[in-house]
């Protein structure tokens, strides 16, 4: 057992910002003891409040392993997955819980996410083709090496749950900035060897608005549940803006259609797929 | 305060560059170099006031020196310069990210992730350090070998 674990405590506080439109004036802070068995996650605490004490409360959750991206709060100072954080490794008997800072309250732990999906729309983030008769009646797959793949697969990790845009301050104090979830997109496409679209976005993302409102706070690489470090994807944006003005950059060309495979022999480690069933 | 699909607002405003969380060095960073910006900003208006007394004459001139050789305008002076050797060194910091130095290449994500923010973070700590010994030997220097 770890030390975190042996240390534990028997029942925790939660501490938990409720506000209901049309009942509370303003936002109030309520309490709930809630025992803490080992391994028990913030998202558990919180369905358990709603079970037991509180059928009330309000939050978005869905997968409760992380991937889904819906759970994001504010927990103990910083933006963070309450399926993917036990109340152990928090090392409080309190566990203060908020919506997430920079977005609307719905309600209670609910955050109005659709000026994040907007902007994230805003950017474009999907492959633009130059042929669009090749995406739309597909011949192929375009071809990309392991080492393209590498270029940008980091910020593909990104699950949308919003907790960079709450940490970024930033975002705290400009409405109209993309944020690093959206600008890193934008660069997860950039990237992409496959894509040609790099100068229909750019007018978006160095606008006033854009990239180089960042200044490195790395807040967001700092809460990102998934590693996608959007700071990073940030910095680089600009190394290729700057390229792009000295000239230092090619145009972007999207790669060929990879070749069709030829006298592929299965692997004898690997087991026989199994056949279709309708 | 409530828009019109009557949410309530959890904007951080000014407060999100202070605090509003339990963040890593950076971003304190950052908020240095944003008020260290701005306390730049302000000095530069300032100092086109004080040199524009010049066109009063050698006495107007002379005049507003006396003034702003006291001891609270001293102070000033040295803030001034504290601001200007933290936002000159940090901004050098900022350029070399910009410019896509310091911060490693793109890689699978793993876990434990280890963010560019932490690879270049000795940078950070070392332009700390030299931005305190250089405000030390300029506070020895405007306050010490230079107050006779």
């Amino acid at each position: 057992m770890s030390e975190s674990h042996a240390n534990a405590p028997q029942k925790v506080i939660f501490e938990v910002l409720r506000y209901i439109p049309g009942v509370d004036a303003k936002p109030r802070m309520q309490s709930y003891e809630v025992p803490a068995p080992k391994g028990l996650t913030v998202l558990d605490g919180l369905l358990w409040i709603k079970e037991n004490l509180d059928p009330t409360l309000s939050w978005r959750s869905s997968c409760r392993m992380g991937v889904c991206g819906s759970c994001a709060m504010f927990i103990n100072g910083l933006p963070r997955l309450a399926c993917a954080n036990q109340v152990a490794h928090l090392h409080s008997d309190k566990i203060i819980i908020k919506p997430l800072p920079n977005y609307a309250i719905i309600r209670d732990l609910v955050p109005d996410l659709e000026p994040f999906f907007a902007k994230h729309a805003a950017i474009k983030p999907f492959l633009i083709r130059k042929n669009i008769e090749e995406l739309d009646n597909p011949t192929g797959e375009f071809f990309q090496s392991k080492e393209e793949l590498v270029n940008y697969i980091q910020f593909a990790y990104c699950i949308k749950c919003g907790a960079c845009l709450s940490a970024c301050p930033t975002v705290a104090t400009d409405d109209a900035y993309l944020g690093p979830q959206a600008l890193a997109q934008a660069w997860r496409y950039i990237a992409d060897a496959r894509d040609e679209g790099a100068a229909e976005r750019e007018e978006e993302i160095f606008s006033a608005h854009g990239a180089f409102r960042c200044h490195f706070a790395g807040a967001c690489s700092e809460v990102c549940p998934k590693g996608v470090d959007p700071a990073f994807a940030i910095q680089l944006m600009k190394q290729f803006m700057f390229k792009k003005k000295l000239g230092g950059c090619k145009e972007q060309h999207g790669s060929e259609l990879a070749p069709p495979v030829e006298n592929w022999v299965p692997k004898k480690e690997y087991p026989k797929a199994p056949e279709h069933s309708l | 305060m409530t828009d019109e699909k009557n949410h309530l607002s959890n904007k951080l405003g000014i407060w999100g560059w202070l605090g509003g969380g339990r963040y890593g060095l950076e971003r304190y960073a950052y908020t240095l170099h944003r008020l260290t910006g701005l306390g730049l900003l302000l000095y530069f208006i300032l100092h086109i006031f004080v040199t524009g007394s010049r066109l009063g004459g050698p006495e107007s001139w002379s005049a507003s020196m006396a003034v702003y050789e006291t001891g609270l305008f001293k102070i000033g002076e040295f803030l001034v310069f504290v601001a200007f050797i933290y936002h000159g060194l940090n901004g050098i910091r900022l350029g070399l990210t910009e410019l896509g130095f310091l911060m490693g290449k793109p890689e699978r994500p793993l876990f434990p992730y280890r963010s560019s923010v932490m690879r270049q973070r000795p940078v950070l700590i070392v332009i700390m350090v030299l931005a305190v010994i250089l405000i030390l030997a300029g506070g020895l220097d405007f306050f010490v070998l230079t107050s006779h």
